[in-house]
């Protein structure tokens, strides 16, 4: 299950804890997304956007040390 | 009700006496291809040779003509790159151009709901007045009939077309052959999603358009060079996906498609990752695809992607004999896929 | 796009194929609980790419699949009600209940709408109070903080024209019984990455513990997925058990706080039927009861019950695992897309329905080993 696509955080609107809402950009379209479950985003971020909703930011370093971990495996890996 | 394999259904099939339409059976997949089958063919005698997608070639005396028509239902009426007015030229004209043909007249059919604002079809007439400039046809003759509040949709338009063919053979399924290149005019699905944002009030800033053009300049371009066009057809409803389907079942062929040859624009490409939605099953109206010989599939490429909107354009694979693999997806990570028709119309999904 | 383009890298998956190649001596069982997971592994043939004896089983990870026929059954009959807005995601609308689908009943005159969002249909009521709307609240944990956060929207801005039909399922205990099943098979899970985005992971590890069954946490693209079976069969030739998080872009071990203790507050954990299984304790949710008025079934009534058949479907055996849908005799002939017997035809994440959509011509399913293209014997 879960559809969840990563987008960046082009704009935050709104104080209220409830509906706070950013623009988020995916690939070339813009759309309102609520942002109630990261309230640490910035402009810049990326988030995991579900149902209209973001529910996580998306940790860079991780996501290149996730890219990198291939090449520790690979090619004198045990066997 | 026991299947007498061993198990029981948990749920009843669906009673057949008491089908009515859906909206699927619109949707260009094979509900509607099931319609056809059943209910059309056997009425009027239609052999498959006859019912093309896009258009009947007639012989009438000693003139060929390309005759066709289409039916316009879009919701809504207005959307960003066009709107039902422009859609219903450009829809017909390019019919007639999958067949070969030089697009000439077309016949204008409305039937219009009580209540519709005039301005809104002054806006629409308008639009086709421009399209229709455009692309060079002229509309000879119109009916006009309104239905009661309720009963229509603001507004629904019918066109039919006639054309000379131009091409020394009208282009069908049945002319294509084993090692043919498969060309596509352009990058796909902005139609679809354009649609789709604006009915659903998706939301989407930074509007996608509509790619609703017409395509009878640079199909005749194609013919005057005198490229072989073995096949012409317009990925609309259904998508590409369901474009090549149908011509490989009519042709008997299998064709194996490069996936990453496929150009699908950022902003669709965005809209359709979050919809969960498969580009290659999403309208496009200003585009085609062309069935050409190997030898001369440069040729045609460099024609296409010098006339407008060409720049994306590309050869995304080829034809060869029946193996009885169908439409084989040759896939970006390296897999492989079998391509089919929906079921029914591709409905967003969130997991 | 990013993160999505680098995790479909062409090359590195190959290369993850290698290594997967190098370092599996022997048969093992894995099963993936994640819908999305289902559909990108057959889309992008990810175990075509698996060393023959890597068996892959898809289990109930459909949200959509899982939900009981009662509740698509009240869903009808709360959208065939004169008056109501029923909204629900495009995903459930050709799931057949016991007279036919949503679609059928759009088709026949309800005023059914397709969401993307709960938001959207709380916006339908906040835009038409003459009218009851009603929203059909299904999924996984994922899911579940969107639906808990518009109920917690409608109720502070006093939004009373509006109602849900819930169904959402827990996975954790879903894996328990499939675990504790004598007819269990299932050696190793890939845990649905999205779900512990919201929930963390900290669950699965007396899970792992109890039944020795190595837990990897994975994403959704082709390198996550390759990834993440890589690190399972690693720990199973190590004969090792952990919860491990390949997906740690997104996932952390406590997930997210926040959506967690919305969750808390708008529902209340309870059993739970997943169709073609049978009741699952603890794992469902309903509303709790500062925020009842809310629930659909409450404001219309309950709906008519049919008897549930008493032998099962073949989805219930697809969704555990025991079965592929290429073992099913209706598969394909009586059983379509288009005319869908069981739950698992019907959602594009159902494993029959990705079956149908990319393998039936190739007659021999998963796992069978690397299709080389036209050049293969089948």
């Amino acid at each position: 299950m879960c559809l969840a696509v990563p987008g960046q955080v082009l704009s935050i609107e709104g104080e209220d804890a409830l509906t706070r809402q950013g623009r988020v950009k995916f690939g070339g379209i813009v759309k309102q997304v609520n942002l109630a479950y990261v309230p640490e985003v910035a402009v810049g971020d990326y988030v995991l956007v579900h149902a209209g909703f973001a529910i996580t930011i998306i940790d860079e370093p991780e996501a290149l040390k996730t890219l990198a971990y291939l090449a520790e495996v690979e090619p004198e890996e045990l066997s | 009700m026991t299947g007498g394999f061993g198990f029981a259904l948990s749920c009843p099939l669906p009673d057949r006496q008491n089908e009515v339409i859906e909206l699927a059976h619109g949707g260009g997949g094979l509900l509607m291809h099931g319609l056809i089958d059943r209910i059309f063919r056997p009425a009027f005698a239609i052999s498959s040779a006859d019912l093309t997608h896009d258009g009947a070639v007639l012989e009438i005396a000693g003139a060929r003509l390309a005759f066709t028509t289409d039916s316009y239902v879009v919701r809504p009426l207005f959307f960003p790159g066009g709107d039902i007015g422009s859609l219903a030229i450009y829809g017909t004209v390019n019919d007639l151009a999958m067949c070969g043909a030089q697009p000439l007249f077309l016949s204008l059919g409305l039937i219009l709901e009580e209540g519709l604002p005039i301005s809104q079809l002054r806006q629409v007439i308008a639009s086709m007045h421009t399209a229709a400039e455009t692309a060079g046809v002229r509309l000879a003759t119109g009916d006009t009939k309104v239905v009661e509040h309720g009963k229509g949709d603001g507004l629904y338009i019918n066109t039919a077309g006639i054309g000379f063919v131009r091409s020394a053979v009208p282009p069908a399924p049945q002319h294509v052959r084993p090692g043919d290149a498969v060309l596509l005019s352009g990058d796909i699905g902005r139609h679809g999603i354009a649609v789709l944002a604006a009915r659903e009030g998706l939301g989407f800033e930074g509007e996608i358009e509509s790619d609703a053009a017409p395509l009878a300049a640079t199909v005749m371009e194609l013919i005057e060079a005198g490229i072989d066009l073995h096949c012409l057809r317009d990925p609309t409803r259904g998508g590409l996906a369901t474009t090549l389907v149908e011509i490989a079942k009519s042709a008997s062929l299998d064709m194996y498609i490069d996936e990453s040859s496929i150009v699908v624009s950022e902003p669709v490409r965005g809209a359709c990752e979050i919809l969960g939605l498969d580009p290659l099953y999403v309208a496009s109206e200003g585009r085609f695809i062309a069935f050409v010989p190997l030898h001369e599939a440069e040729a045609a490429l460099s024609i296409v992607r010098g006339a407008p909107r060409g720049v994306d354009a590309a050869i995304i694979g080829r034809v060869e004999a029946s193996r009885g693999r169908g439409v084989v997806l040759e896939g970006m990570i390296g897999g492989t896929r079998v391509l089919d028709m929906l079921s029914g119309e591709q409905l967003p999904r969130i997991c | 796009m990013k993160y999505i383009d680098e995790f479909r890298d062409a090359a590195s998956v190959r290369r993850y194929a290698d290594a997967i190649a190098r370092i599996t001596t022997r048969s093992w069982t894995m099963m993936e609980i994640c819908g999305g997971q289902t559909h990108s592994i057959v889309r992008h043939g990810i175990d075509q790419l698996l060393p023959q004896g890597v068996n892959l089983l898809h289990g109930p990870g459909c949200p959509v699949c899982v939900t009981p026929t009662e509740s698509i059954d009240a869903a009808i009959a709360i959208a065939n009600t004169p008056g109501v807005i029923f909204c629900s995601f495009g995903d459930m609308l050709r799931v057949p209940g016991h007279r036919g689908s949503l679609l059928a009943a759009k088709a026949r005159g309800a005023d059914v709408r397709i969401v993307y969002s709960p938001l959207d249909a709380l916006k339908i009521a906040q835009g038409t109070r003459d009218r009851e709307v009603v929203f059909f609240a299904i999924g996984f944990e994922t899911t579940a903080p969107a639906t808990a956060m518009t109920v917690a929207q409608a109720a502070r801005d006093g939004i009373e024209n509006f109602s849900l039909l819930i169904s959402h399922v827990l996975v954790p205990p879903a894996i328990e019984a499939l675990l504790s099943a004598p007819d269990n098979q299932v050696q190793g899970f890939l845990a649905a990455g999205h779900v512990c985005t919201i929930m963390g992971y900290w669950e699965y590890e007396p899970i792992a513990q109890r039944f020795r069954v190595p837990i990897v946490v994975t994403g959704f693209e082709p390198l996550d997925l390759m990834q993440g079976i890589y690190l399972c069969i690693r720990q199973l030739e190590e004969n090792r058990v952990e919860v491990e998080n390949q997906y740690r872009r997104s996932v952390r071990r406590d997930g997210n706080r926040i959506a967690q203790q919305v969750m808390r507050r708008v529902f209340a954990v309870q059993s739970q039927r997943w169709r073609g299984i049978g009741e699952i304790a603890a794992s469902g949710l309903g509303l709790s009861a500062e925020y009842a008025r809310y629930d659909a079934r409450t404001r219309f009534g309950p709906a008519e019950v049919h008897s549930e058949q008493p032998s099962e479907c073949m989805a219930g055996l697809i969704l555990r695992g025991l079965r592929k849908p290429t073992d099913c005799p209706a598969f394909a002939t009586r059983c379509t897309p288009e005319r869908p017997v069981g739950a698992t035809m019907v959602s594009s994440e159902g494993a029959c329905a990705a079956y149908y959509r990319y393998r039936r011509h190739d007659g021999t399913g998963a796992g069978v080993g690397l299709d080389m293209g036209r050049d293969a014997s089948p």
